[in-house]
């Protein structure tokens, strides 16, 4: 067996099994978002929470529970950060400093997962279980919920209202995200991944003290890759033996990440009765993850940089038992989903690679997206691909039987516009102040590179880092934090506003005139789309970076 | 409007806050505890397999170590030497002048501890793993350092390269990642076999 058809074989067999759960997964989910009967567990949870499961809410107050809800989730953990030291399983640290733990719950809250801290050395077992894997599940369960209220918008007829936030969130939780984080725990447990309550100190064959870190890490890394969240029990995240004992795990941890978004095309297909579109959209999502995956893999395989030419291989920053073949294929996974662990540096890729897991954020995480994330994205982009067709043939633009007018299109526009302001002027302005120089762990064009990276993973919600840049600086904590929280809740409240402008109207007879939205033609103009929308907004930047240090 | 938006807020907030306190219990207590009684149960690697010599634990299978000498076989360069408090990559670009230097430096140093050609020494033994733990090296890195290990062991490369790879962890399933010698657990065999070892 050798390194090349090792790798082939192992993206085929992923191939295989996300072939596998597609339809049986995907369906199940379109069930718990439209089936009317909840389940007694359900109910104690409606109870005690005072939620009236069957009441509808409409754009705004979905918006508005939404928002509600994160709000409180992060003051929530930021209490639970600052006082870990008052919580059992403290490890004797003291609590977060002020401005980390604000960085650290707008992260984990936006399903970002972007850390400023090293888990092994600032975090108890307490304020990691309660706090932040709670909203592992919490953060990738809204992510569904919009998702799941816009197809509601297109579905629903002359309706004011896209169902219940409370209801979508218990159930994407309990009801999806629990059941496969269990089985997913355990499968990482037999696999080697660390669950205990206990750190010990040995002293090493070679006489040196060595800690050895425990902790519910196998619980955490199931939802952490399952969620899209990403956020590492450790500093090394999926790098680190603990949370990535094998190359066995290592399969398992990529598959985990890429279940749910690729699933949720075949629910949007089943909620929407026309399942060729859910086809249509993931068939989007491959041919950019395809071409993703194909220049990552040849740039660290073939290691097309100066470090990978002086050592022979482009193994800086990767670990021996996954070689480059499987961190290439988790460095796309990781990116173009927005889940942002890492299980090798990405800091320290060929400049082909890390600019190509660059891009892949810069495309808004649709490829194939966060968990529900991915499906709001792109259907915002969908709806921009069918008012440009409109353009060209002078018909008013329509989208799965929901005419697009000037209302939808202002949502639209300002969705697409959200994200770049957000990175562009955050890096900018990062770039302008004259401490950012000795932030940066790397000279030159790299250093400008982990600067834009850091604001495009914040934006986007990923989480990932060029990990070099030193973000502990309150200016870099305080921004990266409003590039989180702004990046997540101003696209929800626009899909929400989005998905409710569609819900109230009609819905328009496809006609000989109507443009096929799930046909080859669609799926290619979708491409092209988004490849010219990011290409406009990021090229002067990647120019800067990346492609000048491929070139160098 | 807005003071009716800001009243929908403060009274769905009541809700969100209820919301998370029901979902801390059932996912932040419940489940990380169910995992980890299963754990204790189903299997019994969640402790993070520690080795053990004459019943003390000297560290985990899946932990790397940081080895001197010439009796060892060393481990990849490590930026912390092994702390695993602070596990992390080195984080050095890829056209990074330090990076660059320090391959050079490492192949140097390499080539004369084990007594071959410069352009003989594999990359792994030139580069930092990504989590700076990593327990394992390549096989061509454990070959390379055989001779020396054997010399100092009073035992035969022959023997030395045998336990070699009988500490060679496969490619997962036969297809996935790459091979990978593990380096305590090949120098605590190393050590059982020398003459005078124990």
């Amino acid at each position: 067996m050798t390194d090349t058809l090792g790798g082939l074989v192992t993206i085929a067999l992923l191939i295989v099994l996300l072939a596998a759960a597609y339809v049986p997964l995907g369906d199940y989910m379109a069930r718990v978002f439209t089936s009317t009967r909840h389940l007694r567990v359900e109910r104690g949870v409606y109870r005690l929470t005072g939620v009236d499961p069957d009441a509808e809410q409409g754009a705004r107050s979905y918006a508005t529970s939404v928002v509600g809800f994160s709000l409180v989730g992060i003051v929530g953990l930021m209490a639970l950060l600052v006082g870990q030291a008052a919580l059992p399983m403290d490890r004797g640290l003291p609590g977060m400093p002020w401005w980390m733990s604000f960085n650290t719950a707008v992260s984990f809250v936006t399903n970002t997962n972007w850390q400023s801290y090293a888990g092994e050395s600032t975090l108890g077992f307490t304020a990691q279980m309660a706090g932040l894997a709670v909203q592992n599940f919490l953060s990738a369960a809204v992510g569904m919920a919009i998702a799941v209220a816009l197809i509601r918008g297109f579905v629903r007829a002359r309706s004011g209202t896209l169902g219940n936030f409370w209801v979508d969130l218990t159930r994407a939780t309990l009801r999806i995200l629990l059941p496969l984080s269990v089985v997913a725990a355990l499968l990482l447990l037999a696999g080697g991944v660390v669950q205990s309550f206990a750190d010990t100190t040995v002293q090493t064959l070679a006489g040196h003290p060595q800690v050895l870190t425990g902790g519910p890490v196998a619980s955490q890394e199931a939802i952490k890759e399952l969620g899209n969240n990403g956020g590492g029990f450790f500093n090394a995240n999926s790098a680190h033996p603990f949370e990535n004992p094998t190359a066995l795990t290592n399969f398992l941890e990529v598959f985990l990440i890429l279940v749910l978004p690729v699933a949720l095309t075949r629910t949007l297909g089943t909620m929407l009765g026309h399942r060729r579109q859910g086809v249509a959209v993931l068939g989007v999502m491959t041919i950019l993850w395809s071409v993703s995956l194909a220049v990552t893999t040849w740039a660290e395989v073939g290691a097309h940089s100066a470090a990978g030419r002086a050592a022979g291989a482009a193994m800086e920053g990767k670990e021996t038992r996954f070689g480059e073949w499987a961190s290439a294929l988790f460095a796309v996974a990781t990116t173009g989903t927005s889940t942002g662990a890492v299980n090798a540096s990405h800091d320290s890729l060929t400049p082909a690679g890390g600019g190509t897991v660059l891009v892949n954020m810069m495309l808004g995480e649709i490829v194939p997206g966060g968990v529900g994330a991915g499906i709001y994205g792109i259907l915002v982009m969908a709806i921009l691909a069918v008012f440009v067709a409109g353009l060209m043939v002078g018909r008013t633009p329509e989208l799965l039987g929901k005419k697009i007018s000037a209302r939808q299109m202002t949502y639209v526009a300002l969705y697409t516009l959200t994200t770049p302001a957000l990175v562009l002027v955050g890096t900018g302005t990062a770039i302008a102040r004259s401490d950012t120089a000795e932030a940066m762990g790397n000279p030159g064009g790299h250093g400008f590179s982990e600067v834009l990276y850091a604001y495009t993973s914040a934006a986007n919600n990923n989480g990932s880092a060029f990990g070099g840049l030193t973000v502990t600086s309150d200016f870099l904590q305080i921004t990266l934090a409003l590039a989180m929280l702004l990046g997540r809740l101003v696209p929800i409240v626009l899909v929400l506003l989005l998905a409710g402008s569609l819900a109230e109207q009609g819905k328009v007879p496809a006609t000989a005139g109507t443009l096929p939205t799930h046909t080859p033609l669609f799926v290619g103009m979708l491409v092209g789309v988004i490849v010219i929308m990011t290409g406009l907004t990021y090229f002067p930047a990647l120019a800067l970076g990346p492609i000048a240090e491929a070139l160098a | 409007m807005l003071t009716h938006l800001l009243t929908d807020l403060s009274r769905q907030s009541l809700a969100a806050l209820r919301m998370l306190l029901v979902m801390t219990v059932l996912l932040g207590v419940g489940y990380p505890v169910a995992v980890w009684g299963a754990g204790q149960a189903l299997v019994d690697r969640a402790d993070g397999q520690p080795v053990r010599v004459d019943g003390e634990v000297v560290g985990s299978r899946l932990i790397g170590q940081q080895f001197e000498g010439d009796e060892w076989f060393h481990s990849r360069p490590s930026p912390q030497a092994y702390d695993t408090l602070a596990s992390a990559p080195s984080n050095l670009g890829p056209s990074n002048p330090d990076l660059l230097a320090a391959i050079d430096e490492r192949r140097a140093e390499v080539a004369t501890r084990e007594g071959v050609s410069p352009g003989d020494v594999p990359p792994d033994a030139l580069t930092a793993s990504g989590s700076g733990l990593d327990p394992h090296i390549s096989p061509a890195y454990a070959l390379l350092q055989a001779p020396r290990v054997a010399e100092a062991n009073d035992l035969t490369v022959d023997e030395v390269e045998d336990l070699v790879a009988a500490h060679t962890d496969g490619r997962g399933l036969g297809f996935l990642g790459e091979p990978g010698v593990n380096v305590l657990e090949l120098n605590l065999a190393v050590r059982a076999s020398a003459p005078g070892g124990d």
